[in-house]
């Protein structure tokens, strides 16, 4: 399996065989960071860039640490001190971090498909950091990957994702990572947020609004934060109201198998998707996630870092 | 058109020649430690250490070193896939034996001399492989050579080792083109 892709932009557009070959690489730079001397040359030389058009403060740490920790450059660009700020264009950013021999674009956008078409003139390497409602790839990889690391395979196994379906870019590209990897996904949370077409994406998907049924025989529960800010009209009456139903608390915890693994993407808005016991407690691998996307973001870089298969002999 | 350059039997005695050398050259095997160089030199490691625990009468020590991350065309081919380094011993002060299969540009012996540094301070470090090819692109020799093959860049030399699943032979292969 060689890897040709210039850049990564959603998680749809993956082979199981690439997907692994991503979640295999990064066990590899899990292990590494384990080491007393945690630093690798492989981006020596590289410039990246970390474009975060909307705030975002662990996607941009993870991917900054990543970025130095193979040994790259990194210059962080956020949008409250920049010139988009003054109306320029993203393209035009973009062409000036080029011409500043930017050779990585990590980008952060609230709009849908802004990786995309960036993608389309950029000549660095573009890495979606989340657009819009989209996709946010590097996340549903550390998602799998700690799913993997700790159930061994994906295959046959039930994931249940539990929230703000419609609005997140997080489930999306866990959806896409599972069922091309073999797992079911159960997909819960109000029907407002949890829209019955979903289940139109993949013949894996399936639709419930049961809490019970969702939590019952699920293998992994992922639970999403509930997204105000992305939420153009109110989806459902209040935060309390939310908690009261779909929240994940002590009572409802016995409805979960002993093994199954508590995952949640952060920022945590504790005592309303989950109640702090549960997040704290022994089946969360919570903090796990942030350490694995570390690992994640490092495989990503070096892939996309390589040259197209063009053979250069020599040992 | 593929020519035998070792049968099983020679490789055998080449190895164990390999071995000799190492031991006369390094008397106090108390300093010795033997690391293979992904994925070639691994097995090649584990075979000089197993002979010169016979000589010392003691064990040595053999580890392996992923290269990888160290190499200097990582932005020119597909990326490398990643496998593990094992180095379960301290390299400070020992003499380390670095072992590959095949010497060629010279290239995958710096990055190794770069991956060791990541791990401690070596008094000294020899090289050991295997086959010489020739064509080198840097200033480095091996201090231990089962055999010199003069090659040209065309074609492959393929060693096939019994741990690996091949039957114990090194030929030198055509290129398909």
């Amino acid at each position: 399996m060689k890897w040709n892709r210039r850049h990564l932009l959603d998680l749809q557009a993956l082979s199981a065989e690439e997907l692994t070959l991503i979640l295999d690489t990064a066990r590899h730079f899990k292990s590494l960071g384990e080491r007393p001397k945690k630093k690798f040359p492989a981006l020596l030389g590289k410039t990246v860039v970390n474009l975060f058009v909307e705030p975002s403060t662990r996607t941009r740490i993870s991917f900054e640490l990543a970025a130095v920790r193979l040994s790259a450059d990194v210059i962080n660009f956020t949008a409250e001190a920049s010139s988009l700020k003054k109306g320029e264009t993203l393209k035009d950013t973009v062409r000036n971090l080029e011409a500043l021999q930017a050779d990585f674009v990590i980008l952060r956008h609230s709009a849908s498909g802004a990786p995309h078409f960036l993608s389309r003139f950029a000549k660095a390497h573009v890495v979606n950091a989340g657009d819009g409602a989209h996709e946010h790839p590097t996340q549903g990889l550390l998602d799998t990957f700690t799913i993997r690391e700790k159930k061994g395979s994906l295959a046959g196994l039930k994931v249940t994702i539990l929230g703000d379906i419609l609005y997140s870019r997080v489930a999306r590209s866990n959806i896409w990572a599972l069922v091309r990897l073999g797992a079911k996904v159960t997909l819960c949370g109000p029907p407002t947020l949890v829209p019955r077409q979903l289940e139109s994406l993949d013949p894996n998907i399936r639709v419930t609004w049961d809490l019970e049924e969702a939590l019952r025989d699920a293998d992994v529960v992922n639970i999403l934060r509930i997204q105000h800010e992305r939420q153009r009209v109110t989806m459902f009456p209040s935060v309390g109201e939310y908690a009261a139903l779909f929240g994940l608390n002590p009572t409802r915890m016995r409805w979960v198998k002993p093994n199954a693994l508590i995952m949640h993407p952060g920022p945590i808005n504790r005592g309303v998707e989950i109640e702090s016991d549960i997040a704290d407690g022994n089946q969360s691998v919570i903090l796990e996630q942030v350490t694995n996307g570390l690992a994640v973001r490092m495989a990503v870089l070096f892939l996309l870092n390589g040259g197209r298969s063009s053979e250069v002999a020599g040992t | 058109m593929n020519s035998l350059l070792l049968d099983s039997t020679t490789l055998g005695r080449t190895v164990a020649r390999m071995a000799h050398e190492i031991a006369e050259r390094n008397q106090n095997g108390a300093d010795v430690v033997v690391i293979g160089i992904q994925s070639g030199g691994v097995f090649l490691a584990r075979r000089l250490a197993a002979q010169l625990q016979g000589i010392y009468g003691q064990p040595v020590p053999a580890g392996i070193v992923d290269v990888s991350l160290h190499r200097d065309d990582l932005d020119q081919r597909s990326a490398p896939m990643l496998r593990p380094t094992e180095l379960p011993f301290d390299l400070n002060g020992r003499t380390v034996v670095l072992v590959d299969d095949v010497l060629y540009s010279g290239r995958t012996a710096r990055a190794a001399l770069d991956a060791l540094h990541d791990f401690g301070r070596p008094s000294r470090v020899q090289l050991a492989v295997l086959v010489d090819r020739g064509h080198r692109e840097l200033p480095i020799r091996a201090d231990f050579v089962g055999k010199n093959v003069p090659t040209s860049r065309t074609q492959r030399v393929e060693v096939s080792l019994a741990e690996d699943g091949g039957n114990n032979t090194v030929t030198l292969q055509e290129s398909k083109a």
